[in-house]
């Protein structure tokens, strides 16, 4: 991927990014998320099938906004939804991240709204088929049986918080279950507990989720928690029109309201 | 201590009657393309080719989830139940522990013993009876004999299984619990003498010499190298709910001003949480402090308090990372830049 490194590089040398985030080779064969500040520092950086995790999530962490924009971000076409959708919540504007993306068989950078809402538009996330499947297996489940199904699934949920750590929509500085004056989710990781963490995510993830499966791929008890929230964002797809990380201005699906919004769809 | 001989299809056997004793049986079982501990009727079940299980047997121990006291008020009286007499009396076998996870079984069983104690552990250490198996093999994660544990390590093991040729186990009864156990099942294990079992054992380099690490880190506080190596840490709690020993706890309160429940649960100081003043202000600002604490907990405050490592080497934590946060790795690191 010389392509990558030259473009990393460059991006360094002329100062135009502090900082470009990649992938790297990682222990035991694995890939790891790397930072690279030094323009020789750039041939660290690779892009392979093994390379599955959003890095858009690191845009909100408090160390690498001390780095300080702009920041180069080797991004899948899911990262590019995610940093679509931060924009539209208003997180960054859209000159402080310039996402690496592929593009048939070159390497090339985005660099300015249109192309930005057009390349997230053109490249949707491709669902792997055992996902695919997953879906349809529940979706053609009667409401006891996806209850069960959720209950055996979450059952071993020990609330680590992967899923939210891994979510680049999951940003809020004070997540809703870490209120605790007074405590609106509940905490302990029992039946209840965990059903509750996982709705309230889901809800709130409804319209923002851009189906990346970095929660899925996080969990580390195997549980496929995206199932949830990429179900979430198709209703709000369906039934409310609203796709998530194509549009750098557009108003939240679910605290906008609009006087022909369908309501059949709430419980 | 006695010694004996173990055909795998006799070991299935004497598990088969484990079980029909009544006891609760918790062996490595696969789910997805994890191995977990869980409670099992059904000897087939059980998995035997793995490194290490994905998550820790701590929750044997130290459950995710426990209620402390339950409590009631009535129009005359509030009444408060201790929940620790009322935890049930069940004799409880774990099978296939890893020798390090064994060894952490302990720890944490003294981590809880110091005062005040704490009678829902040691109930639980009482009823327990561990038998481990041996590692033949282990990967790039494993770093037991860095912290002074072995792939055969006796410690913490009611018998110790170690696979041998034919598919036989070379079995060490190492307590009274355990030989308990054999002799109900005496047809099943053939006699042996004391055998060097260093040739089945998996070799595990220790290349890091966890005492003189612990040196350094006494001076390492303000070292930028935490900064670095945890920025890609993206601040879940897996690291320290894989752990065999992390230990760290938070109690929730659930109910009314009528009646309710004080919980227990698993807490990690990965979390921003952790540290919360209720001013808002936090002590650990930004993630690369809690790694730091995470890493010095482990391997400088608890040497210095109680001259034990909080680590057995087992490499979950750096498995199970969704980001590739090795500490292993954060431990060369620091032996190189300390």
């Amino acid at each position: 991927m010389n392509q990558l490194n030259q473009i990393a590089k460059e991006l360094l040398t002329s100062q135009k990014v502090k900082l470009v985030i990649g992938y790297g080779e990682g222990t035991d064969g694995r890939v790891r998320p790397v930072f690279v500040r030094k323009s020789e520092d750039a041939s660290q950086l690779i892009w392979d099938d093994r390379c599955r995790q959003n890095l858009a999530v690191y845009l909100n962490k408090t160390e690498i906004r001390e780095i300080g924009f702009p920041i180069a971000i080797v991004s899948l076409p899911a990262t590019v939804r995610s940093i679509v959708q931060l924009i539209a919540e208003h997180q960054f504007q859209v000159e402080d991240v310039i996402p690496i993306v592929q593009e048939g068989a070159n390497v090339t950078t985005i660099e300015n709204k249109e192309r930005l809402e057009q390349y997230a538009a053109a490249n949707p996330v491709v669902f792997p088929p055992f996902v695919v499947e997953e879906i349809e297996n529940i979706r053609n489940k009667s409401v006891e049986e996806r209850f069960e199904y959720w209950q055996e699934e979450l059952s071993r949920c020990f609330k680590c918080y992967a899923c939210r750590a891994a979510c680049p929509l999951c940003y809020c500085e004070r997540c809703i279950t870490d209120v605790n004056t007074p405590q609106w989710v509940c905490v302990p990781p029992h039946a209840i507990g965990t059903f509750e963490w996982h709705m309230n995510r889901a809800m709130h993830l409804a319209g923002r989720c851009v189906e990346c499966g970095s929660c899925t791929i996080a969990c580390p008890v195997g549980i496929p928690i995206g199932l949830l929230t990429m179900e979430a964002t198709r209703i709000a797809r369906e039934e409310l029109g609203y796709e998530p990380g194509i549009k750098c201005d557009v108003p939240a699906a679910l605290a906008t309201f609009r006087p022909d919004d369908k309501e059949s769809f709430i419980l | 201590m006695t010694y004996y001989t173990i055909s795998h299809n006799n070991l299935l056997e004497f598990l088969k009657s484990i079980r029909a004793q009544g006891k609760k049986l918790i062996a490595p079982q696969q789910r997805e393309q994890k191995i977990f501990f869980m409670e099992t009727d059904d000897v087939s079940s059980i998995v035997f080719d793995y490194i290490q299980t994905s998550i820790s047997p701590k929750d044997i121990l130290f459950p995710r989830v426990e209620p402390l006291i339950t409590y009631e008020l009535t129009a005359d009286a509030l009444q408060v139940n201790d929940r620790a007499e009322q935890l049930p009396s069940i004799s409880t076998v774990l099978f296939g522990a890893r020798p390090c996870d064994a060894v952490a079984l302990t720890m944490l069983e003294k981590f809880f013993a110091e005062e005040p104690g704490d009678p829902f552990v040691e109930k639980r250490a009482k009823q327990l009876t561990v038998i481990s198996v041996s590692c033949s093999k282990a990967d790039s994660y494993c770093f037991c004999t860095s912290v002074g544990v072995s792939p055969g390590d006796t410690r913490g093991s009611d018998i110790l299984l170690t696979p041998c040729e034919n598919n036989e186990y070379y079995v060490e009864v190492l307590t009274e619990k355990g030989n308990d156990l054999v002799q109900k099942s005496q047809n099943l294990f053939n006699k042996s003498e004391k055998k060097e079992k260093e040739k089945y054992l998996a070799n595990v380099s220790s290349d890091i010499p966890a005492e003189e690490i612990s040196k350094r880190l006494e001076n390492a506080f303000n070292n930028p190298l935490w900064n670095e190596a945890s920025l890609r840490c993206i601040g879940c709690g897996t690291c320290a709910y894989v752990c065999p020993l992390c230990s760290c706890f938070d109690i929730e309160d659930e109910g009314t001003q009528k009646c309710g429940t004080r919980l227990r649960c698993w807490d990690s100081c990965g979390f921003a949480l952790f540290t919360m003043h209720t001013s808002g202000h936090n002590p650990r600002r930004t993630q690369s402090e809690r790694w730091r604490q995470r890493v010095l907990h482990k391997f400088s405050y608890l040497p210095q308090r109680v001259q034990v490592f909080g680590c057995v080497g087992c490499g979950r934590c750096s498995r199970a990372c969704p980001v590739d946060m090795n500490l292993k790795e954060q431990l060369q690191l620091i032996k190189e830049a300390l």
